[in-house]
Parts: C-alpha cells; structure tokens; sequence
C-alpha cells in the first residue's frame, strides 16, 4: 500500500507537470500578449512592462522561470490586478469553489444514490418510470440552461430563494441545484442499473434465504457491490462539477476561483493562468487518486500495489 | 457410477411420527410474456427428521421451485403459489406473513445453493456473513455469535477459524467456500436443511467431501435435509428417500433402495439407464430420447407419454392414479394398473 502511494505521488507529480507544459506551451502560442490591447501602449512603456514580468526572454527562459514558479508554488502578481498576487486570488477564491463543488459532489452521491436504489427496487412501477424520465432529462439539459431557468421561476417569479451571490445557505441553494442535476442523474441511472445486476446475484438470494430484512439486504449487501461502478465515474465526475463550476459561479455572481480563471484567459493573464490551472489539476488528480483508494475500501478484492506485486 | 450406501439407508419407520415438512398438491406458476408456466404442478412429499429427501429430475422439472416455494422465495410476481399448502412443523407457511415467514427462513429452515462461488457476498467477511443471520433471529451478543460461527467453522472442517473468519470470500478455494456456506445455513441449528445441487459447482474429490460433510452433519445434528439434484451419484451416496420429479410432477417415490432396484416408471428407468456405469465397459449409453414437455401447455396425461417406450392410448389423455407397491414406494404410471397387467414389461 505504501509503496503504491508512493508510485502514485510521482505519477501524479507527473501528471500535473505535463498539464502545466501543455498550458505554457498552447497559452504561449495564442497570439498577442497581456499588454496588447486595441488601444496600443506607448512602445517603450510596454517593453518596461514586459522586462518587468519577464517576458521579453527567449521561451525557454520562460518556461525554466514558470517551472521553478510551481516547484514553489508562488505564481507572483497578477499582471491585470498588479495589486494582487496569484496565490491572493486562489486563497480567497478556492474556499467558495471548493464548497460549491463538495456540496454539489455530496447532494449530487446522496440524491442520486437514492434515487438510483428507489427505481431499482421497484423496477418498471411508476417511481422507476418517474426517476429515469427525472434522470434523462438531468442529463441532456446543460447546467446554465438549467440556471437560467431556476433563477427566472425560483427568484425571479416566485420570490422564493436569492438569485445571485454566496453569502448564506439559502443563497446556495439555486447554484447547487444548478450544478448537482447532471451529476445526480447520470448517478441515478448507473446506480440503478448496477442495483438491478446485484439484486439478481446469488448472494442477495442468500441473503433472503437468511431471513434478513429488506433494509438490510439493500443496504448491506446490494449497494456496496453495485456502488462500484459509481466510484469509477466519480473522478470524471469530480472534474465536471470543478470545471462545471466555472460557468455556474458566473451566472450566479459567485465570488469563486471560477471567475478569475476565465478572465484571465480572456486577459491573457499569464500568472494566473498558471496558477489556477497548476491549481485545478492538482486537486483534479488529487481527487482521482482518493477514488482509487475508495475503490480499494469498498471492495476487498481489489489490493492496492505496484506493478509486480506488493 | 451408482454406488449404494447400505449403512446410511435408515429405518425410516422410526422417526415418522416426527415429521418436519408436509408438502400437499404445490402448485407454482410464473407468468411471462409468452404465457404461463406451469413449473410446478401438483407435488406432495413428506420429510422426516434425520432423513434425507432426494429430489431427483432434469433441468426444468420444477426441483428448485419446490424447493425456492418451501422457503417462500418464489419472486412474486412473477410466480405464484397457485394451490397447495407447505406445512413446517403444524404451521401453513404458504400463508403466513412476508415478517412471519422471515423468523423461519434461516433460523428453522436454512439454504445451501448451488455454486457457492457467488453465494457468498464478496465485500463482507466471512464473519459477518456467518453471524448476521443469528444475530437477526436470536437474541444474542455478538461475542456468542462468534463463538458459535467459530464452532461451525470447525464442524464443517475449515482450520484456523479464528484467524480466516476475518477474510474475505475471495480468499477461499472452491471447495472452502462451500463449507461456509453450509456453516452459515447451519448457524441457527435450523430442522430442515434444503440444499439445491450443492455439489454440481465442485471438482468430483471436493464432492465427496461435501457429501461426506453433509453425513457427518446430520449425524450429529440430526438435521432433515431435502438434496435437490440431477446427480444420481450423489443420491445413491446420501439420499434415504428419493422423489423423482418429471414435468412439474413427482412420478416416482421411494426409499433409496427401491428407486435404484425396483424402478417402476419408464421415466426413472430411463434416467438408471443412461447413467455410465463401469461393468458396462464399451457400451453406448442410452439416453430417454426426445424432451420434456412444453410446461406453458403441459399434456392433459401423463407429462413422459410422448418419450414412453411403453406409452399406450390411456397416457395421452389422463393423468395416472399414484399407486402404492409399499408403503414408502409409489409411482404415477399406467402400467401399473391392473387393467395394464398384459402391457406390462417382462
């Protein structure tokens, strides 16, 4: 187990380095810079400013200073918000984020889950017909169609629940709603369908043949064995609702990480670029890692090692 | 080969007056998208304490509904006790409450399936799974639950239970896993014991240990058991009765001794005859030709008429009567009839 922890470190150090390359690399081959606007900039003001931020060197230089940047993790000022440096904006944005996206992750497992079991157990009733009509429709409307919808009806129309900003629980309501559906009902589904598998095994026979309750037999000896391929989608997932994020803390006027990462694209914000992406694969692969390690709770059969044996 | 155990043929007369099971004119039906199934069709048998019941049949003859509608597991719907009754010990269990029937699942009667490769959940230990069911019909701490699942490990021959009742399933051959799985039908020292081909899963050696284990068991717990197979082997080793079932119908019954010796019904004949035996060296076997009946629509006669060597007029249209050649021994066919005395075989 050790050991494998200790191989996936490096993988994910990896990892990370080659999303970090990658993004130097394609953020670089954008055409333009930070300080090239439609204005124009006095010439000799913007090659101070590019002296300043280091990016007059050759893009090898560049890319050795981005590296030992991350190796450090201090990403330095913003160049559109001078004022603020990178890791500024990440602890004050991260924090939002990150409860967005956990209560999302958490309403998404525990409705879907639910709702999963519910249709499995009265397989082709109404509930079940009820759940998966629900389900296909989480799927197939995208989250901003969505947002838009339940700020019109639910704070607009009927005055019931704040439109915008994150400042109290029933402020996050909507956006957690927003963001939960899709990942609840592609849960519903494949909890539903792996349920519908176990129940039919030999074991759920048994368990019956033991007299055990119903609860139980559910909850013991079916949602563990069916939750497995719940765990195996969750990084994927984990990284819709991070990336998901993005466009629901902009329609919602949250003050998350979301905000700055897609201005600075859109700035050519070169430090914050780094960081929020650095940033968001880390935890990303973070994430993946901690879903294999589920896998391994779960389910006993699975062992945790490194290639060739503990 | 069929092998017949003289020792284990029991007195049965001795322990009739204790009669655990009572199964009177079962019907099961299950319906489908192409009709309904008639799987089990009139079946009555009776088992004993500290015997064994064979029921003997091929794939189709209603041998694991019986035993699925004795333990009230009959998935409903689609199927459905249509008729009849099954009585354990005085009480009607086909009427009893889905609560009702719980305290007696896995406590008084208990289930061994048939490949115990999948009848063991593979994410809960096997301590779990041995004390979860005592835990839920006895009122009992869990330290005494685990005394008694580490003395049914030892019963059912598995070393070191202390430390392997902390594996998991997947950490146990063949063989061991079956021994679990009858530990854990044994937990709650049931009086009825189904087992529904509990040897047709394992490689020939682990077989006779399983049976040998079976033995063992019911000599010390003097458990009823009702086997559930299509190994004739395996009858000849353990049964004391057997129930040949055909078409959703028993249509011979007998002690062990008089099914193998005195078969009377052309179907049970069929079945000795295409067993392989070694003083028939270089002999093809033979086999019943033909199939079973279509059970959507089962034949208004007797179910083996069209695969009957000796089938006659009367087969096609009714049913035979049972008829009594002893007291333990009947058969649902024709040619016994007294009418039938000149069609009868040599």
């Amino acid at each position: 187990m050790a050991k494998y922890i200790i191989k996936r470190f490096f993988m994910m150090v990896i990892t990370v380095l080659v999303i970090a390359t990658l993004t130097f690399f394609l953020m670089h081959a954008i055409p333009g810079s930070p300080f090239n606007e439609e204005r124009g900039t006095n010439e000799a003001v913007q090659a101070n400013l590019e002296a300043f931020y280091g990016l007059d060197e050759p893009l090898y230089v560049q890319y050795g200073m981005y590296l030992k940047r991350i190796a450090t993790f201090d990403f330095g000022p913003s160049i559109k918000n001078p004022t603020q440096s990178v890791n500024d904006l990440l602890s004050r944005g991260f924090p939002i984020s990150f409860e967005l996206g956990m209560i999302t992750i958490i309403v998404a497992l525990v409705s879907g889950i639910i709702l999963g079991v519910v249709a499995a157990l009265r397989h082709n009733g109404i509930i079940d017909y009820v759940a998966m009509t629900v389900a296909v429709l989480g799927i197939s409307i995208p989250n901003f169609v969505l947002a838009t919808l339940i700020i019109q009806k639910f704070a607009v129309d009927w005055q019931l629940l704040p439109a915008a900003t994150w400042s109290s629980p029933a402020h996050m309501v909507l956006p957690t709603l927003a963001l939960a559906t899709g990942p609840m009902a592609i849960i519903a589904r494949l909890t539903r369908s792996s349920m519908l598998e176990v129940l039919t095994q030999d074991y759920i026979k048994m368990a019956k043949a033991k007299g055990l309750s119903p609860l139980k037999i559910v909850f013991k000896h079916a949602l563990r064995n069916a939750l497995m391929p719940v765990v195996t989608i969750l990084g994927t997932l984990l990284a819709g609702i991070l990336t998901g994020t993005f466009v629901i803390e902009k329609i919602f006027a949250i003050p998350g990480m979301g905000k700055y990462f897609v201005e600075s694209i859109n700035n050519r914000d070169y430090p914050v670029i780094m960081g929020t992406t650095v940033f968001y694969s880390t935890i990303l692969v973070f994430m993946l890692f901690l879903v294999d390690i589920a896998y391994s709770l779960l389910d006993p059969r699975i062992k945790l090692a490194a290639k060739g044996g503990e | 080969m069929i092998k017949i155990n003289y020792e284990n043929t029991r007195e049965l007369q001795k322990n009739k007056e204790k009669m655990v099971l009572e199964v009177r004119d079962l019907h099961v039906t299950f319906k489908t998208y192409g009709g309904t199934v008639q799987a089990v069709r009139g079946v009555s048998f009776d088992v004993y304490q500290g015997e064994t019941l064979a029921i003997v049949g091929e794939s189709g003859c209603g041998k694991s509904v019986t035993s699925s509608a004795i333990m009230g597991l009959i998935p409903t719907p689609p199927g459905e006790i249509t008729k009849g009754q099954v009585i354990f010990k005085g009480k009607e269990l086909t009427r009893l409450s889905k609560k009702e029937l719980r305290k007696i699942r896995g406590s008084d009667i208990s289930m061994i399936f048939q490949d115990p490769m999948t009848a063991l959940n593979p994410t809960l230990t096997v301590e779990e799974q041995l004390t979860e069911g005592i835990k839920q019909h006895k009122s009992i701490s869990s330290a005494e639950a685990k005394k008694k699942a580490i003395e049914m490990m030892k019963l059912v021959g598995i070393p070191n239970p202390t430390e392997r009742m902390k594996q998991y399933p997947h950490q146990f051959s063949g063989g061991m896993r079956q021994r679990i799985v009858i530990a854990i039908a044994l937990m709650c020292e049931p009086e009825l014991l189904i087992a529904d081909e509990p040897t047709t899963a394992l490689d020939v050696t682990i077989q006779a240990q399983i049976l040998e284990l079976f033995e063992e068991i019911q000599e010390k717990t003097g458990v009823a058991i009702i086997l559930i197979t299509h190994d004739l082997g395996v009858v000849a080793k353990i049964a004391d009765r057997i129930a040949v079932m055909y078409a959703g119908k028993i249509i011979e019954s007998g002690t062990k001794r008089e099914i193998f010796y005195k078969p009377n019904h052309p179907y049970t004949q069929g079945l000795l005859h295409s067993v392989p035996r070694l003083d028939l060296k270089g002999k093809a076997l033979e086999p019943i030709e033909g199939t079973p009946p279509d059970l959507f629509a089962p034949p208004a006669g007797c179910p083996f008429t069209a695969r009957c060597p000796h089938a006659m007029e009367v087969c096609e249209k009714v049913m035979p009567r049972s008829e009594s050649l002893s007291s333990t021994h009947s058969v649902d066919c024709w040619l016994l009839d007294e009418r039938a005395e000149g069609m009868r075989l040599a």
